[in-house]
C-alpha cells in the first residue's frame, strides 16, 4: 500500500482547518458586528456559498479565479511563481473553501447565542472591543465554535468535488485518501481501498475525539 | 419639550429639578445637578422624547413595560444611541448631537446593572471584579486586596471562587453590585433590579439595595414598573408614557398628587373617574352612576377626572355621615391573605383590612361607604 496519500491528506487537514478555524471566527464576528442588516445579508450569503453550491462547481469556480490564464493565477504566476492548479497548495484551497462556511456558520452562531447583556456589561466595565472578543465573546461561545471546528475538519478531510477540479489526482502530490479510494476502487485494487478506508476511519474517530476533550476540559469548571 | 404637567415644586432641597428651569448649581454640597439628560429617539412604536436633570440621591422612572424607561438607562450608559439630544454627568459631555459628541460606553463611566445582572458566566466571582477593577478603575498589577475589600462590602465572602451560575440571585445581584462599584462609576443605573426575583427575596434585598444606594455618593437612576418599589427606593420619581414624562417630583408628592389620570394609574390608584364639574367643590363621578362627591382642593376647569385610592374608603355606620357617601350595592367580596378587596356594582374598589385570625366576613360589608374631600384626587 502506497503510504503518500495518508501522510497527503494529514498535512491538508491539519493545514486547512487551521486557516479555516480563524478565517471562520473572523468572519463572524466581522458579520455579528456589522450594523445594516442588507449588508450582513448579502455578507452572509457569499460567505455561505460554497456550502450550498455543489463541490465540482465550487471547484470550478476556484479553477476559473485561479487557473494560470486568469488574472489572479497570472499574478500568483508573475510575483510568486506559484502555479497553483494541480499543486499541494490546491489541495488545501479546495478544503478550506469548502470547509469554511460550516465554521463561519457555527462560529456566527455561537456568537449570537452570548447574551448581548454581557458584551454591553462588558463595555459599561470599560473593557476594549478586543478584550471582550477575547474573553467574553469566544469563551462563552466556546462549545459552538468547537463543534464547528469539528464539522469544518471532518469536511476538508473528505473534501472530494473541489479538488479533483483543483488539484486533481497526482499520485504523490495530490492524490488524498478520498481520491486514493476513488482511484483504487476504479482500478479495481479493493485491497488497497480497504486499507485506506480503515485508516480514515481510525483518523477521523481519533481528531474528533481529541477535539471534543479539549472542548470539554475547557468547560468543565463551571 | 412639552410636560402634560409640571410639577408644582420644581426644585426641592435635594437638589433635582424638573421642566423648563434648568439648574444654576449654585447651593452648596446637595444642590449640584450631576447628571442632565435631554434625548429624542425615534422608536417603533412611539418617539421617545425626555427631560431631567438630577443630583445627588436615586430618580426613579416609573412605568409601564415598554414605555421607554429602559431606552432612557441605555441611552445614558451610550449602548443604545439617541437621535439627538444631550447627555451630561458631573459636567462631562457624554453625549451631544448638535457638537458631534458621543463617547463610547467604556469612555462614560456609568455602573449599569442589568435586569439578569450580566455577570461573565466565564469568570469566578472573583475574576469578575478583577475585570472591573482592571478595566474601569485601571488597577494594574496585583488587585487582591481590593477585590477582598469589595467582597466585605458585598457580602461575597467565601464566594470568590464560585462561579456565577452556582449563586442565587441575591448573591448575583451583590456580585453584579460589587463589579460595578469596582469601577469607581460616576452613576448608578439600575435596569429593573428585581425583576428576575421571587416576590419572597425581594424584600429582603429591596432593604438591601436602599442602605447601598443611600451610602452612595452619586447619582442613581432607578427604571421600575413597581410602585412599591419606586416608592421604597427613590427619593424623586419621573412617571413615564410611550415615551413621555408625564409627571415629575419628589417621591411623595408625586403619591400624593399625581395629577393626571394616566399618573394616577401608575402610582397605583384603582378607582378613577371622569367628572362633570359641578361648582368650585363638588363634582359628579361620570362613571360611578352620577355619584356626587365634595372635593376638599378646588376644582379647576382643566380638572377632567378623580381618583380615590382604595385603601381611603371607610365604612360608615348607620346615620352618620352626610357628604360623600357612596352606596354600597352589588358588593363582590375577594378574600387576600390580610385584607379584603371588595368591588361595588358601579365598578369602585374598596380595600379593608381583615382579621387574619377569624377571617370572619359576616357583617363587616357597611351599607355605606365614605371618603374624606381631602383623599379625592384631582387629575387632568
Amino acid at each position: 500500500m502506497d503510504w503518500s496519500p495518508v501522510l497527503i491528506s494529514m498535512k491538508t487537514a491539519s493545514v486547512s482547518i487551521v486557516i479555516t478555524f480563524f478565517l471562520g471566527i473572523l468572519a463572524a464576528w466581522l458579520v455579528v458586528s456589522l450594523k445594516s442588516p442588507v449588508w450582513r445579508a448579502v455578507v452572509d450569503g457569499l460567505l455561505t456559498l460554497p456550502l450550498v453550491l455543489p463541490p465540482t462547481v465550487a471547484g470550478f469556480f476556484l479553477l476559473y479565479l485561479l487557473g494560470v490564464k486568469r488574472p489572479l493565477g497570472q499574478f500568483f504566476l508573475e510575483y510568486f511563481s506559484v502555479k497553483i492548479p494541480f499543486s499541494w497548495g490546491a489541495t488545501v484551497i479546495a478544503a478550506v473553501t469548502m470547509s469554511f462556511p460550516l465554521m463561519y456558520r457555527s462560529a456566527r452562531g455561537a456568537f449570537e447565542q452570548v447574551d448581548q447583556n454581557l458584551v454591553q456589561a462588558a463595555r459599561t466595565l470599560g473593557m476594549g472591543e478586543w478584550t471582550i472578543f477575547r474573553r467574553i465573546l469566544m469563551a462563552n461561545a466556546l462549545p459552538g465554535i468547537v463543534g464547528g471546528g469539528v464539522l469544518a475538519f471532518a469536511r476538508g478531510f473528505g473534501e472530494f468535488g473541489a479538488t479533483a477540479m483543483i488539484a486533481g489526482n497526482i499520485a504523490g502530490r495530490t492524490r488524498t485518501l478520498p481520491m486514493a479510494v476513488y482511484s483504487e476502487v476504479a482500478a479495481g485494487n479493493l485491497e488497497n481501498a480497504y486499507g485506506y478506508v480503515a485508516v480514515m476511519v481510525v483518523m477521523a474517530f481519533l481528531a474528533v475525539t481529541v477535539m471534543n476533550g479539549a472542548a470539554a476540559g475547557k468547560m468543565g469548571r463551571r | 419639550m412639552v410636560f402634560r404637567r409640571k410639577c408644582p415644586v420644581t426644585r426641592d432641597k435635594a437638589g433635582i429639578t424638573f421642566g423648563e428651569r434648568t439648574v444654576s448649581g449654585d447651593s452648596p454640597e446637595t444642590g449640584r445637578c450631576l447628571l442632565q439628560v435631554d434625548i429624542r429617539k425615534r422608536l417603533r412604536q412611539f418617539s421617545l422624547q425626555v427631560q431631567f436633570q438630577a443630583g445627588r440621591g436615586c430618580l426613579g422612572i416609573l412605568g409601564a413595560s415598554g414605555c421607554g424607561k429602559s431606552m432612557t438607562l441605555k441611552a445614558i450608559a451610550g449602548i443604545e444611541d439617541p437621535d439627538q439630544g444631550q447627555v451630561v454627568l458631573g459636567g462631562r459631555v457624554l453625549y451631544d448631537s448638535g457638537a458631534g459628541i458621543c463617547l463610547r460606553p467604556q469612555k462614560r463611566k456609568t455602573g449599569y446593572l442589568f435586569q439578569n445582572y450580566a455577570l461573565f458566566p466565564n469568570m469566578t466571582v472573583e475574576q469578575n471584579l478583577e475585570a472591573g477593577l482592571r478595566y474601569g478603575a485601571g488597577i494594574r498589577g496585583d488587585c487582591s486586596r481590593q477585590v477582598k475589600e469589595l467582597a466585605g462590602r458585598f457580602r461575597l465572602e467565601g464566594l470568590e471562587q464560585q462561579y456565577p451560575g452556582r449563586l442565587s440571585g441575591g448573591q448575583q445581584q451583590r456580585a453584579a453590585l460589587a463589579r460595578i462599584f469596582a469601577c469607581g462609576p460616576e452613576v448608578l443605573l439600575l435596569d429593573e433590579p428585581f425583576s428576575a426575583m421571587d416576590s419572597f427575596l425581594k424584600e429582603g434585598l429591596r432593604l438591601e439595595l436602599k442602605q447601598i444606594l443611600g451610602a452612595y455618593e452619586g447619582v442613581s437612576v432607578l427604571v421600575t414598573h413597581d410602585r412599591d418599589e419606586a416608592y421604597q427606593l427613590c427619593d424623586h420619581l419621573l412617571l413615564m408614557k410611550e415615551g413621555r414624562v408625564l409627571v415629575t417630583g419628589p417621591t411623595r408628592q408625586v403619591f400624593a398628587n399625581p395629577g393626571t389620570v394616566e399618573a394616577a394609574r401608575l402610582t397605583g390608584c384603582r378607582n378613577i373617574s371622569r367628572i362633570r364639574r359641578l361648582g368650585p367643590h363638588q363634582v359628579c363621578a361620570l362613571d360611578w352612576d352620577g355619584l356626587v362627591l365634595s372635593t376638599k382642593e378646588p376644582v379647576g376647569e382643566h380638572i377632567q377626572a378623580i381618583g380615590i385610592r382604595a385603601h381611603d374608603l371607610n365604612p360608615l355606620g348607620e346615620g352618620e355621615g352626610q357628604v360623600n357617601r357612596i352606596p354600597v350595592t352589588g358588593p363582590k367580596v375577594t378574600e387576600m391573605p390580610f385584607e379584603w378587596y371588595v368591588t361595588l356594582d358601579n365598578g369602585i374598589w374598596w380595600k379593608t383590612e381583615k382579621d387574619i385570625r377569624t377571617h370572619e366576613p359576616a357583617g363587616f360589608v357597611p351599607r355605606w361607604l365614605y371618603v374624606d374631600p381631602s383623599a379625592i384626587l384631582l387629575l387632568e
